[in-house]
């Protein structure tokens, strides 16, 4: 009897290894339109709703727990002022949320008009999800393509640039961030115009640089660096980001004017707190300046 | 015996389910210091603790496939993981039985280590970028550590949520690991 058990366990095991393993080749393996990414379209586009439903119930249990996280956070710089903010809590949450959800959409209009995104078709959209782990960098938004969104659409915060759509479903989308090593985005330091593409290294979310700078160009740290838009002026080699998009600053350059200077930037979006963003569904002039 | 398996499954797939609307919708996305919790690998061991090795394997298979789905990510690679950590854990409760308290803190401590390891290296292995750094570092350490905190009322949530279709109490199991070979409380029936 006993025995049979551990033949069954063992069998199991080793059927849900192989599935396992299978599956993480099939998925591998396969094109983004393969079987494997269809069923998994499928299941998110079912699964999205009910993301976005407890998002939205849990938004009160997850701003107290977020508070409670910031003040920890803040805790060895604030602690003289912690005991005066517990007795305005209860009565600034509420407030205080309203106002900074009003704070992102009024900046976000003003990255339109100033960057003259408005006619890029910006469609506005809440995160309603993160990844968990540091390996995937990437928030889904409640907006899909039933709004317009497309794969590869620019996405921006009020603060500037902070990645692209990589997956559509009707009602929902997934953002990979800025953070993300595999995205790389061609910028143009604002003062001096040097032109690169902003990538982040291997030293992690926070590292990001700008690679491919000649040495001829001086970049001082402090500098803004903004999105270059399309460089070549050959057609089918447009860039997926209009030009003017805030980026980043420089933090520092480490061997400046030579061919292997490192140019650190830190992204003016806090990648780590984004509520409400921006999808840009439409190219101007193949987003050339 | 009592056990259930009808009762025992919904459970558990309600759990599945709930876990990970929870964890994508509202802890993932609340920092502290930086880290946020994983309840994922919590779950699966702590389900593996309760209801033996087979039921945590499948389980942990389970929930990681469909935290892949739900995120869009690498299919197989969290239900690999997460298969491992359900599977150990049980085999750590049938051949062991801790009775001891922190049992829960240490054993969930472990998963979310195995777990945050374990998805940088397929990661690495699968030829995607891995930030490597003192901030992978930090968030390893801290979600660990994190986890830890909360080890103990999640386990005892599941506990609670799957005691009614268990065939007895696990405390009175306590004696009978000695006696049934080091087997699953759920293969006695």
């Amino acid at each position: 009897m006993y025995d049979r058990t551990i033949r069954r366990r063992r069998l199991t095991l080793a059927a849900l290894l192989a599935c396992s393993l299978l599956l993480l080749t099939v998925y591998f393996g396969e094109s983004t339109g393969g079987a494997l990414h269809n069923v998994q379209r499928g299941v998110f586009s079912v699964f999205a709703p009910i993301q976005e439903g407890a998002s939205t119930v849990l938004k009160p249990a997850r701003d107290l727990f977020g508070w409670f996280g910031d003040t920890i956070d803040a805790k060895g710089r604030m602690a003289d002022l912690e005991s005066s903010n517990q007795k305005l809590r209860a009565g600034a949450i509420a407030g205080s949320e309203a106002l900074r959800i009003n704070e992102q959409l009024q900046g976000l209009l003003n990255l339109d008009n100033a960057g003259g995104l408005a006619a890029a078709k910006p469609v506005t959209a809440r995160v309603i999800g993160q990844s968990p782990t540091v390996w995937y960098s990437t928030v889904t938004i409640n907006q899909g393509s039933d709004s317009g969104i497309k794969t590869g659409n620019p996405v921006i915060s009020s603060d500037g640039l902070i990645g692209q759509v990589s997956t559509v479903t009707g009602h929902a989308s997934i953002v990979t961030l800025i953070s993300d090593g595999e995205l790389a985005v061609p910028a143009r330091v604002s003062a001096g115009g040097a032109e690169g593409i902003a990538q982040t290294g291997a030293g992690g979310p926070d590292d990001l640089r700008l690679k491919f700078i000649a040495r001829r160009y001086r970049v001082e740290p402090g500098a803004a660096v903004v999105t270059a838009g399309t460089l070549s002026a050959t057609p089918g080699l447009e860039s997926l980001y209009p030009p003017g998009i805030p980026i980043g600053s420089v933090t520092r350059v480490v061997d400046a004017g030579t061919d292997a200077q490192k140019i650190y930037l830190r992204t003016y979006a806090d990648l780590q707190k984004l509520e409400i963003v921006q999808v840009l569904t439409a190219s101007i002039n193949g987003n050339r300046r | 015996m009592n056990l259930d398996y009808r009762s025992l499954g919904w459970r558990l797939a309600l759990i599945c389910v709930v876990t990970v609307v929870f964890q994508v919708a509202a802890v993932s996305q609340v920092k502290v210091l930086g880290v946020n919790a994983d309840l994922v690998p919590l779950v699966a061991a702590s389900v593996g603790l309760i209801v033996g090795s087979l039921p945590g394997a499948i389980f942990g298979f389970a929930i990681g496939l469909l935290l892949d789905f739900a995120l869009v990510e690498t299919v197989g690679v969290a239900s690999l993981i997460l298969l491992a950590i359900g599977y150990a854990a049980g085999r750590l409760r049938e051949l062991r039985d801790p009775q001891g308290a922190i049992v829960p803190l240490l054993v969930g401590a472990a998963a979310t280590a195995v777990a945050q390891v374990g998805f940088s290296v397929l990661t690495f292995l699968l030829g995607q970028k891995v930030p490597l750094g003192w901030s992978l570092l930090w968030e390893l350490l801290g979600t660990v550590a994190f986890n830890a905190v909360i080890a103990i009322p999640v386990y005892l949530t599941i506990r609670r949520c799957l005691l009614a279709a268990l065939p007895e109490d696990p405390r009175r199991r306590r004696r009978r690991a000695y006696t049934t070979g080091g087997l699953s409380p759920l293969s006695k029936s």
